[in-house]
């Protein structure tokens, strides 16, 4: 294990060196932790309404204003940082788990099974970006959960191929060979041979597609089709934030702005750890 | 290369019935009574009927399916909304996705490329990272926000464009930019990332020696192999402009199929939905059939057999 942990050291340094992937990585820490700490950190109830403050410009008591509803936007923001984390680290939990293993098993034993597996893959694939979650949202109502499993299933595809490609390489080792050769089975082999030494682009895939479902859940919501009003969610606020451009432009602002610095965040480390887990570079 | 094309043809067989299947499964894999889903909570019983003899929902599940495919076709198939046929309705918003789309892909393509030469060639100056920075910020932005503050700014305050609908050049300037600035932002990064591996080759270096001017040795050397792997990326990425326009579409009111899809799973219109998916999907698959085809073209190192 001592390799492990010191080729995890070596990426954090070269993590550390990278100002971008730096950034990146304090972005996500900070927005982790005001999902985290919500409660402590919001100034307001993020649901009560006060409607004599509606559309309350920018003070020391708002400092982000209210929306129409007189609700603080400040404490719907910090709130809906939770909503967005609970989002992404399901949906993608969802998706990792689901498609690891079917990339895993088709590339690990080929054959009929793997073309079947890659086959309804191309099918979930041909629904291009957005489609294939809106689809099945559209069917099972929008809800918080519903969204997950939506946002989940959509992003299956993605973790299966890369697993896959991932896999057919790492099995052709001369370790593989030699694990089975004294007997392991093959779920072992799986296990401790192969998906450990297959993990770097997996992993970059997670930090990257947390991006891509943090913007699929805001556009789902501005469409009205991801978590409903009244729980504090960026995309859903954007969506009512539009009927009122003209007379609060402001309102539209702020819930976009977390949206974009969160999605930085995660693609600066994505891009980051692109670089850092690659072996052939040289530290 | 003929050949080539027709076997890819033959292999999207299988997957277009796949995406046919999954769309016509959508209305029958969620909990609860079809028929009850389109006619929603407020649906008599009468209504359920009518809408289960309709649809044919009470008729085992294979047959409704060769149904649905047939009167997708044959214009049997209806639109709970518009009440004419699907393809009716569908078919001139899809033509004006293809335009907003076309618009689109030829902004990003040129912003895209130029900002990735650009960085390429000028590697580590503050072009390079103004040009990285923006290509991030539009890769990272998320589009509809995008389209808020650039109507907030045109339309809203300054007055000089339209802030929705369709009908003059003029309609076409703020969604077109919008829906292209996120596939500008991967243009640019493909096509830096692929100019740098190609500048780095020993022709080049062959063709500076020989005394060319740099302008010269990028634009006509370098440039023309650093579009190969662009090329596919744009491809993809016009087919990812059809799922970007169900929001697009949407901020800007424009009526196109992407917004006829959003209207239509809200107005529980499943026969719209369900022909809408299909339609999409198979000009995806067919958009990236094309780029595949293309990629060999342009690569004559890339032979395909069999």
């Amino acid at each position: 294990m001592g390799s492990r942990d010191s080729r995890a050291m070596l990426v954090l340094r070269r993590i550390g060196r990278n100002p971008v992937a730096l950034l990146g990585l304090i972005i996500i820490i900070v927005y982790i932790g005001v999902a985290l700490f919500a409660p402590i950190l919001a100034p307001h109830d993020p649901i009560d309404q006060n409607l004599s403050k509606s559309f309350a410009p920018l003070s020391a008591e708002n400092p982000l204003g209210c929306d129409e509803f007189g609700r603080d936007i400040l404490s719907r923001i910090i709130f809906g940082a939770r909503t967005s984390l609970i989002i992404q680290v399901f949906s993608v939990l969802i998706a990792l788990v689901t498609g690891v293993f079917l990339g895993a098993v088709g590339g690990y034993f080929g054959g009929w099974l793997d073309e079947g597996i890659m086959r309804v893959m191309d099918i979930l694939l041909a629904f291009p970006g957005i489609l294939l979650a809106l689809a099945i949202v559209a069917v099972l109502g929008p809800d918080l959960k519903n969204l997950i499993i939506a946002i989940g299933i959509y992003s299956i595809p993605q973790f299966a191929r890369i697993t896959r490609g991932s896999v057919i390489t790492v099995k052709q080792s001369e370790y593989v060979t030699a694990a089975r050769a004294i007997g392991e089975s093959h779920f072992v082999t799986i296990m401790r041979y192969v998906l450990p030494n297959a993990i770097s682009p997996i992993i970059i895939q997670t930090t990257l597609r947390m991006a891509t479902v943090l913007l699929t859940a805001a556009g789902l919501g501005f469409l009205g089709l991801g978590v409903q009003p009244p729980q504090p969610e960026w995309g859903t606020m954007l969506s009512t934030a539009r009927m009122y451009l003209r007379s609060a432009p402001l309102v539209a602002v702020f819930p976009g702005v977390s949206i974009m610095i969160v999605v930085l965040g995660f693609n600066f480390l994505g891009d980051g750890l692109q670089d850092a887990l690659n072996p052939r570079l040289k530290d | 290369m003929l050949r080539f094309i027709f076997r890819r043809l033959l292999l999207l067989i299988p997957v277009l019935i796949g995406v046919s299947i999954v769309a016509f499964l959508i209305l029958h894999l969620a909990p609860g009574d079809p028929a009850q889903m389109m006619g929603g909570i407020e649906a008599s019983e009468a209504d359920l009927i009518m809408l289960r003899q309709k649809f044919g929902l009470d008729r085992p599940l294979p047959v409704q399916y060769f149904m649905f495919l047939k009167g997708m076709f044959t214009g049997e198939l209806l639109s709970l909304r518009y009440e004419s046929p699907v393809m009716e309705v569908i078919w001139p918003r899809l033509k004006n996705t293809l335009a907003l789309a076309s618009v689109s892909i030829v902004i990003a393509v040129l912003i895209g490329v130029t900002a990735g030469v650009l960085s390429a060639v000028k590697r580590k100056t503050w072009m390079d990272y103004t040009a990285t920075v923006f290509a991030l910020l539009g890769i990272s932005m998320p589009v509809f926000w995008w389209g808020l503050l650039l109507m907030l700014l045109f339309s809203v305050k300054l007055m000089w464009l339209p802030s929705g609908g369709m009908g003059t050049p003029l309609h076409y300037i703020l969604p077109s930019i919008v829906l292209g600035t996120a596939s500008a932002g991967i243009i640019a990064r493909m096509t830096r990332s692929s100019m740098l591996d190609v500048l780095r080759q020993d022709y080049i270096t062959t063709a500076t020696a020989k005394g060319l001017s740099r302008r010269l040795v990028v634009g006509r050397h370098a440039l023309r192999n650093a579009m190969i792997p662009t090329v596919t990326v744009v491809g993809l990425q016009f087919g990812q402009l059809l799922a970007g326009a169900v929001l697009t579409e949407t901020v800007f009111s424009w009526p196109g199929v992407g917004r006829l899809l959003v209207t239509s799973i809200l107005a529980r219109d499943y026969p719209v939905v369900q022909t809408s998916l299909v339609l999409i999907a198979a000009f995806f698959v067919l958009v990236n059939l094309a780029v595949d085809v293309l990629y060999a073209v342009l690569d004559p190192r890339v032979r395909y057999h069999g």
